[in-house]
């Protein structure tokens, strides 16, 4: 497929910002997991 | 990013492409064995944890698919089954596959060995280390065993999943691993049966390739013959209820009907016998392993205690 460069360029920056928030999303949804699986561990450990 | 870095891929990378490499179809198998292996496992654990542990099994079964692609995509690139993927296509580099994958792999472990528990997390660093190293590296392109032995790390995720649960191993979960290690070779023998040409061109030595499609199909009939008592096991040994009798003994003898009709299958071409086959053969993953979890989730006893 023949693709003008500078509508590439816009399709890769359309395309790198989607992995952007991919990553941003996967890294704050581990945030999250870590933080309520320590919560989680706390309360068995204390007995709470 | 300078413009010499996009023009120099043939297609810009989507997120899609990195989802892809995960093999989310395998990974769906794998994850509801692991499932399985949690739910049926005496003992409780939070349900966070649980859910954690069931992520982690599916975390590391897409890094393993991902590695996998990386490691063999040049005979993904010559096969016509697997010539689509991600890498072959061009749309993703090889190495950024291998960063993925063994970035993924490393969390996914790190967090079962921090949050659930360490045989969990060493079974599952062992089923990714079997899978690449051994199965893809090792194994695939030197010996016609390769699916048999290599099976292993696809039968080892119930036993993760019970491991997270139960905090051990008993005969139960490695009674569950050994009727996934014996389904393997009919599933995947039957797949290469149809695909022959495909692996031989890619010097793949699968079983029909070196053998002989004659000699596989009696491989494959031995190994229905041999699963389907052994799918029944987990009914006399505390495990699986009347439900579980019932569906698992009606799946081994329609496996075993569709090795028959493989072993004695004319037409070599379109192979017929064989495509039914590995069809059910992912039915007879999937139904058994659902008895189980309905009969602990409608607590249903099980036949014998």
């Amino acid at each position: 497929m023949d693709e003008n460069p500078r509508d590439r360029n816009d399709r890769a920056e359309r395309e790198r910002r989607k992995r952007n928030i991919a990553l941003a999303l996967a890294l704050g949804g581990i945030v999250i997991l870590f933080y309520l699986m320590s919560i989680v561990q706390w309360h068995e450990n204390t007995g709470h | 990013m300078a413009v010499t870095d996009t023009l120099s891929y043939p297609r810009v990378t989507t997120v899609g492409d990195f989802f892809a490499l995960l093999k989310p179809r395998v990974m769906s198998l794998v994850v509801f064995t692991g499932l399985a292996g949690i739910i049926v496992a005496p003992g409780h654990v939070h349900p966070l944890t649980a859910f954690t542990a069931l992520l982690c099994i599916a975390l590391a079964a897409g890094a393993s698919g991902a590695l996998n692609m990386a490691y063999d995509s040049d005979i993904d690139g010559v096969m016509t089954r697997t010539a689509t993927r991600p890498i072959p296509m061009g749309h993703i580099r090889r190495e950024d596959a291998m960063a993925f994958g063994w970035a993924i792999a490393a969390m996914a472990v790190a967090t079962m060995w921090l949050f659930v528990n360490e045989l969990a997390a060493g079974l599952l660093a062992f089923t990714v280390f079997f899978y690449v190293v051994v199965y893809t590296l090792g194994l695939k392109r030197r010996t016609p065993q390769n699916i048999v032995i290599g099976g292993l790390a696809g039968a080892l995720p119930p036993a993760i999943g019970w491991a997270a649960v139960a905090g051990n191993l008993s005969l139960a979960p490695i009674v569950l691993v050994a009727i996934i290690f014996m389904w393997t070779p009919p599933h995947f023998w039957a797949l290469s049966l149809w695909r022959c040409e495909d692996y031989a061109r890619a010097g793949v030595p699968m079983l029909p390739v070196v053998k002989g499609k004659r000699a596989t199909r009696i491989q494959i009939f031995i190994y229905a013959l041999l699963l389907a008592p052994l799918g029944i096991v987990p009914a006399f040994i505390g495990l699986g209820g009347m439900l579980y009798l019932v569906l698992s003994a009606t799946m081994g003898f329609w496996l075993l009907l569709e090795a028959l009709a493989t072993l004695r299958e004319k037409d070599e071409v379109r192979e017929p016998a064989a495509k039914r086959l590995f069809g059910v053969s992912l039915l007879y993953v999937f139904v058994p392993f659902a008895a189980l979890i309905i009969e602990r989730l409608f607590h249903l006893p099980p036949l014998w205690t």
